[in-house]
């Protein structure tokens, strides 16, 4: 008989339970098992009644972070074999409405995402008439660390300003936002910062610091948030003292 | 923010977990922010103490002189001494969030975070050792 370690897994069922509550699991130990994989094992041959969310594996979907022993992670990217012995607590992503066992509520952190334009915004026509607009490798490079977003919200789940003020707009969204106003191609950033100068945009932000900690793409959102802080303070400045040079 | 998405007549209920007042005390970097902030407290008491100092030096030598043996009180020393950890911690905080704040590129490269940070230890160094120049000269 193989290894096996325990999962303890946060399960709510709206219909059957008030309250979310813990389900142990034995699941196989094996050395190139993630905890997605455990909770797979679970769900074709345990217990098909357990729901989360998951799609690709491999951390580009973004779709699978939960709360593993506290610490908000991708679950694809988190080894069975790194909590050994065990047991693992898997708990649905903190700071979101839990729909059901480990699915949590996204609808909040899509309108934020959208608040803030995470597109290339041009005055101009949308199509340049000559084709593609031309980037060179140094451009790329201004904003690609914030480009590497997958949206899984584990930023969400580690900041406690979100959790305590749902309304601020959050770390990945920022992020994201920074990553369009230093595209060479955008140019919507004085639209962005309509939204985000706003006290639950940047200024919500108290600089803890762990949505770049936990976040598993080294996005570093916390670092973005204070960029951008500094360059809405320099714009303040400058319509302040130049009032005419305002678009 | 926009009212509840039709979606939530679906999952009537959902369920919220409150934030506890106490969030800060369960993890280390929690508690290092909340420090962090505290140490502003502290920042504020120097500044005060460093206005008392100016009101005192203006009332002439016996005032100053009676400002001096204030400040040897033990409680005060204590209280500075505490105070002087926290803004000692407040100043390397602050320091080591420049690279953050920052991205500085030299030659299309961003520079990395120490040599960002750096300059704000040099110039504290050479603040510090004017200060210390000043002190001792007379004696």
């Amino acid at each position: 008989m193989a290894e096996t370690i325990t999962i303890e897994v946060a399960r709510y069922r709206p219909e059957e339970e008030g309250e979310p509550a813990l389900q142990s699991y034995e699941v196989p130990l094996n050395k190139d098992w993630v905890v997605l994989d455990a909770l797979n094992h679970i769900k074709d041959h345990v217990d098909g009644s357990l729901s989360f969310r998951w799609s690709c594996r491999m951390g580009v979907c973004g779709s699978c972070g939960m709360t593993v022993n506290g610490e908000p992670k991708l679950t694809c990217a988190t080894f069975l074999s790194h909590y050994a012995p065990g047991p693992i607590r898997v708990e649905p992503l903190k700071n979101f409405p839990v729909v059901r066992d480990l699915v949590i509520e996204m609808t909040d952190f899509l309108e934020k995402l959208q608040s803030v334009k995470p597109w290339i915004v041009r005055k101009d026509d949308p199509a340049p008439a000559k084709g593609e607009f031309l980037q060179t490798p140094e451009q790329l490079d201004e904003f690609k660390q914030f480009s590497m977003c997958i949206n899984c919200m584990i930023c969400y789940a580690a900041c406690p300003v979100y959790g305590l003020d749902p309304q601020f707009v959050g770390p990945a969204a920022i992020a994201l936002a920074q990553r369009y106003n230093l595209d060479s191609r955008d140019q919507g950033e004085q639209e962005r910062l309509d939204v985000l100068s706003q006290h639950e945009g940047i200024w919500g932000c108290t600089f803890v610091g762990e949505c770049t900690e936990v976040c598993p793409k080294n996005v570093d959102p916390a670092g973005a948030i204070q960029q951008y802080k500094l360059a809405a303070t320099k714009d303040w400045f400058k319509s302040f003292l130049m009032p005419w040079s305002k678009q | 923010m926009k009212p509840p998405v039709a979606y939530r007549q679906y999952h009537p209920k959902w369920h919220r977990t409150r934030v506890s007042t106490f969030w800060w005390s369960r993890k280390w970097s929690y508690l290092k922010f909340m420090l962090r902030e505290l140490s502003s407290v502290f920042v504020a008491f120097y500044v005060v103490i460093l206005l008392l100092q100016l009101h005192a030096l203006r009332g002439g030598p016996d005032a100053y002189q009676g400002f001096q043996d204030w400040l040897r009180n033990p409680l005060l020393v204590i209280l500075n001494g505490i105070s002087f950890l926290f803004v000692l911690f407040h100043a390397v905080t602050w320091f080591n969030l420049t690279p953050k704040a920052m991205a500085v590129r030299l030659r299309g490269k961003r520079l990395p975070d120490v040599l960002v940070a750096a300059p704000n230890y040099v110039a504290w160094l050479a603040v510090s050792a004017l200060v210390v120049f000043l002190l001792t000269r007379q004696g």
